[in-house]
Order: structure tokens, then sequence, then C-alpha cells
């Protein structure tokens, strides 16, 4: 089997797991509508102040729905066994935690881009940022997956790794919830963006590169 | 270790003396900006100790040396502290600087976050009850936290002048007089010796868990005991 092909494998097993169990599907992004309604409720209705910090809500709560998610990245997969055996397979097994950290945001990463329309129209965010609060999403969400993913692959072998897993990753979040809140702020106000699309653009392709390395040595280390 | 001691207190009490009494008080901040003969020599141990426990990380990661190991993670409670350090000394400087304990400073951010990376090394080494894969996986996270420190640095320094209130403008920072920059050296040398004296005496400890169950350990607390 090439390594394309043990890619694309990996990527389709994954998938066809995700869609016999859909309540992993749904529970992250219940979670994600769940936290949006809490803000309303906690700093009050004003519909100026809600549109003010919609971008960062709807930012902080996919941040906190993305980190809920990671767990199963390799859960099943550790209890299991199977991971052991992706990681004797011949093929490089930072390309094959690639291929399951992509298959894993496209089911917890990708239905949060789907619903946030509907809860930024909720908070009142002006309709020239809707879009480019999808576009952030679409450059940020992968990166919360490939930087959790190791996070995650250090906890994966422990019994309690829940709040370690936030303490390790949720500081490392902090460049995208910066500039990515940040260009749906401005886009609200009408001033260019392209700045911070770039940078979101740089730190996807960066963390593509580099994510996977330490994310396979960890999962190797986890495994021992 | 004796005479790192003495080389410590050799550079800590003239440091102090030169920068309690010789220098001169500043003429806007009065005395209190002589808190900087902690703060800042505090604030760089803390970025240094973050890149030491990376690279001894990254020597134990690829060559096995169990020492490497032990000085990377004693280094992680050393930076640590000073971090918390020259936070509460910078919210103390503060407070009747800027009138306020905490401003979301770029500087003070970045910090804040680095304690943050600091605390995730060290409640991950000690999750993991097998100590020597708990040190992999902490150098692990120690080189991931390297390349992502100046990528969070500039975003918050860039999310910073973007967000610059009109509450607080930073002091510009006057070209600084000799009589003080001597004993501000002084000082950062001396806690580069008392880092050197904590870590060696974290390591020692940490060795000596380790290594409880093997012979040399026994006979020598067992001598010890005598």
């Amino acid at each position: 089997m090439s390594l394309t092909n043990a890619f694309f494998a990996i990527i389709r097993r994954d998938l066809v797991l995700a869609l016999r169990r859909r309540s992993e599907i749904a529970n992250p992004l219940l979670f994600f509508v769940l936290v949006i309604t809490l803000f309303p409720l906690g700093i009050g209705a004003q519909p100026q102040l809600l549109s003010a910090i919609a971008p960062g809500i709807i930012w902080v709560s996919a941040l906190l729905a993305a980190m809920l998610s990671l767990d199963s990245l390799f859960r099943s997969d550790f209890d299991d066994g199977s991971l052991e055996q992706i990681l004797l397979s011949p093929h490089p097994a930072s390309v094959l935690v690639l291929g399951k950290i992509i298959a894993h945001w496209l089911v917890t990463g990708l239905p949060l881009l789907i619903i946030a329309p509907l809860l930024a129209i909720f908070l009142g965010l002006p309709s020239q940022s809707i879009g480019i609060l999808l576009l952030t999403l679409l450059l940020g969400t992968p990166v919360l997956s490939l930087i959790g993913a190791i996070g995650v692959a250090l906890t994966v072998g422990l019994r309690r790794g829940g709040m370690i897993l936030s303490l390790l990753v949720l500081p490392l979040y902090v460049p995208v919830l910066i500039f990515a809140s940040n260009a749906v702020d401005m886009a609200g106000s009408g001033l260019p963006i392209h700045a911070q699309i770039n940078i979101l653009i740089a730190i996807l392709l960066l963390t593509l590169v580099l994510a996977p390395w330490p994310t396979a040595a960890a999962l190797k280390m986890s495994m021992s | 270790m004796p005479w790192l001691v003495i080389i410590f207190l050799l550079l800590l009490l003239p440091g102090l003396y030169g920068g309690l009494y010789l220098a001169p008080p500043d003429y806007q901040q009065g005395d209190s900006y002589r808190i900087i003969y902690i703060h800042v020599p505090s604030a760089w141990m803390s970025l240094f100790i973050y890149m030491v426990m990376a690279v001894t990380g990254a020597i134990g990661l690829i060559w096995r040396i169990k020492l490497a190991e032990i000085m990377s993670i004693s280094s992680a409670s050393v930076g640590a502290c000073f971090t918390f350090i020259a936070l509460v000394t910078g919210s103390l400087w503060g407070k009747p600087m800027w009138g306020t304990w905490w401003v979301w400073d770029a500087r003070l951010t970045s910090e804040l976050i680095l304690l943050f990376l600091y605390l995730g090394v060290i409640g991950l080494y000690g999750a993991i009850d097998d100590k020597r894969m708990a040190s992999k996986a902490v150098a692990i996270l120690a080189l991931v936290g390297v390349v992502n420190i100046p990528i969070i640095h500039y975003s918050v320094v860039w999310w910073n002048t973007l967000h610059q209130g009109p509450t607080v403008t930073k002091m510009d920072k006057p070209s600084i007089h000799v009589s003080m920059l001597i004993p501000l050296l002084l000082m950062a040398l001396a806690f580069k010796f008392y880092y050197l004296i904590a870590v060696i005496q974290r390591a020692r400890i940490e060795l000596l868990t380790r290594e409880r169950n093997s012979q040399w350990v026994k006979t020598m607390v067992s001598e010890n005991d005598q």
C-alpha cells in the first residue's frame, strides 16, 4: 500500500467510524451552541454590547469546543490497540497522524463553521463580518486540531488527562484567538483585514507542516 | 556548592547596595523604580530558564541522557517561580505608576502566558507516573513551546497595539544611567547564580528520588544515618 493510499485509508476509516457514532459529532456542536447561549444570560442582552463582543465570544467558544472534542482524537484507537498498529506500520507515523487529524477536523471542526453564522446572527454580529468569521473559522479551527493533537498525544496514556490537556493546549491557542477575533472585529468596522488573514494562513501552514512530528513522537512515547 | 553561594552573595550584596542606596532616584518615578532590580532580572531569567529547559530537554530526548532530563524538569519550577516574581513585582510597580495592579499590556500578557506554559510543563510531569516517560513528554512540550513563544509574543504585541486604549501610556524608557545600570547587571548575574544553586539542589533531590531503589542511593542514605 502506498503512502498516499494509507493516508486516505486512515481518513476514510476515521470518517466511517465517526458516522457510526454520531453523538460524537453532535456533542461539541451542542456545547458550542450552549456556551454561546450562556453569554447573553450572563452579561445581559444589550444588543450593542453583544455585537461588540460577539467575535470574541464565538471564538472563545469555538476554542473550548475544539478542546473538548480533542479527547476523541486518539482515545478509542488507544484503548482498542489500533493506534499501536498504526504506529507499527511501515509508513511514517507523522503522515498517518496527519490523516487522523484531518478526519477529526472534518468531524468536529467543520460543523462549527456550519452553525456559526446562525449564532453570529443571534449575537447581532454585523452582516459584513459573518463571511470573515467563516473565513477565520475555516483557517483557524484546523490549527486548533493540529496543535491540540500534540497535547492529546502527550496525555492519551493518562487516566485523568482532561485538566492537564487544557493547561497544555490553551496557551498555545492564544495567537489564533487574537488574530481571528481581531479580524472579525475589524471587518465589523469596515477596516482592512489582509494582515490578520495572511498571518492566520501562515500559522495554518506552519502547524500543518510542523505539528504532526511532535504528535507522532508523543504518541510513540505514550505507547511505550 | 558553597562556592556558588559565595559568588551569589558577592554579586547580590553589592547589587542590592548599589541598587537601593547608591543609584540616584529616578527623576520621574522617585524611589519606586528600584523594584526593577528584582523585576527585570527575574523577567530575563524566566525566558532564559525556558530556553535552558527546552535545550536540556532536547538533549535528553535525543541522546537519552538522564542528567539532562533531570536538569530540564528541575529548571521548570525555578523558572515558574521567576516568572511569578516578575509578574508580582511588575504589578506592585504598576500600582503606584500606572494606578492599577494589572494592565493587559503586551509584555505582561506574554509573561502571564509564559507562566501558564511553565505550569503546563510542571503539571504534565506530575501527571505521568513513569518519570523517564514524563521527561520525554515534558521535553516535547517544551520544544513546542519554544516554537510558539515568539509567535505568542508577537501576536500579543500586535493585539496590544491594536487595542491600545488611552488609559495607560507606557513611559518612554529613558536611557539608563551607569549608576543604575551596574547594579542591574550585578543583580542579573546574581540571579543566574541563584538559579544555578536552586537547580542543582532540585536536580540532586530529583535524582535521588528517581534512583531511590538503586544500591548507591541506599548506601548513601544509610551512611548519612549513622
